[in-house]
């Protein structure tokens, strides 16, 4: 899946995984993509929903099928 | 220019909301705020502004901090007896948050002063115990055209407004003139409850960092009390049309800055502080 940046989260614990996240696609304009790798677990409990809290899109979780997963998002204002 | 993982750490709290996130910390980072008076009121404030990264923080304040201030100036600890206290509020600040640019003024805040001291500040804090002072940096941020938060403090009350400009009215609309002298009680009689100062100093930060936020709704065209004795806030509504205050309104008649004589107490270097307010 194509993106235009990407960020990883996986040295993080909570709540830093969300912030570092954050930071990340405030950077983005409006519509581009935002791919976050993170730890199974936590991380992919509570990052999409904190993503879609502030009103963004999420595409899709996708499995690295290593212990981590690759959230795709797409900003909105 | 981002934000180091040591400052997204420190701001975690922050960027998470979001009406903050990395966009309002960055705002928080850039932003100038004077604080004048480094007592009961501008310790608290002081130190939350610190905590929150406001970049650039000025405090002014021409005393030393003396043992009978310790009861509620929690930026000062017994050991900075006889201190400035603006560089005893600055090693406070710096020792919580190395970001912070602490700028220390050192001095009676007066008419010959005040305009320039303001100008490159985006937000006054004014944390003074005398009416003189506050009339002085009312009139002063009307005519620079700058925000301000007023407050004070005495027993078991405590009251706060913002000033914003072309946005509502000034301390001067509200108050008019300096009560006449012994009106008011002076810092003999008085007293203030410690706890206060964190009251509404708090408040007063919390002011300042919504006014750079640009978050929410401030304190203007309203003032807040605060009675701690009957555990009450009251949020009183200002009358709106200020055209006739002496300084803010249509045709002022203040234009120039007024040096009030300053109510003294018996010993004024330190040892004994004014303490006079709205009640």
């Amino acid at each position: 899946m194509e993106f235009d940046e990407s960020v990883d989260i996986t040295d993080k614990v909570c709540p830093l995984t969300f912030v570092t996240a954050k930071v990340a696609i405030e950077e983005l304009d409006e519509g581009q993509v935002l791919a976050v790798r993170m730890n199974d677990g936590e991380p992919v409990q509570n990052v999409p929903r904190s993503f879609k809290e502030d009103g963004h899109r999420i595409l899709k979780l996708l499995d690295n099928e290593d212990g981590t997963y690759t959230l795709f998002v797409r900003k909105v204002e | 220019m981002a934000m180091t993982d040591e400052q997204i750490e420190r701001y975690s709290r922050h960027i998470i909301l979001k009406e903050v996130g990395a966009k309002g910390q960055k705002k928080l980072l850039n932003a100038k705020v004077l604080i004048i008076g480094a007592g009961g009121l501008g310790a608290p404030a002081a130190m939350y502004l610190a905590a929150a990264g406001v970049g650039t923080i000025g405090i002014a304040d021409a005393d030393e901090v003396d043992l009978s201030n310790l009861q509620r100036q929690i930026i000062h600890a017994t050991s900075d007896i006889g201190k400035a206290k603006v560089k005893s509020a600055k090693e406070t600040m710096n020792a919580m948050n190395p970001d912070v640019n602490v700028k220390t003024y050192h001095c009676f805040v007066d008419s010959t002063n005040i305009r320039e001291l303001i100008r490159e500040y985006d937000f006054i804090l004014d944390g003074t115990d005398n009416f003189p002072a506050k009339f002085l940096i009312n009139d002063a941020c009307v005519m620079e055209k700058k925000a301000f938060c007023h407050a004070g403090i005495i027993r078991f009350k405590g009251q706060l407004m913002t000033y914003v400009p072309n946005e509502g009215p000034c301390y001067r609309c509200v108050f008019k003139n300096p009560p006449p002298k012994d009106a008011v009680p002076t810092c003999k009689q008085a007293g203030v409850i410690g706890a206060m100062g964190g009251v509404i100093g708090s408040l007063m930060a919390m002011e300042a960092i919504k006014y750079i936020l640009g978050v929410g709704k401030l304190l203007t065209g309203y003032l807040l009390t605060y009675d701690a004795i009957e555990q009450e806030f009251r949020k009183v509504k200002l009358p709106k049309d200020n055209s006739s205050c002496k300084v803010c309104g249509k045709n002022p008649t203040i234009t120039q800055l007024i040096d009030y004589e300053q109510e003294v107490c018996e010993e004024t270097a330190g040892r004994f502080e004014v303490k006079i307010e709205n009640y």
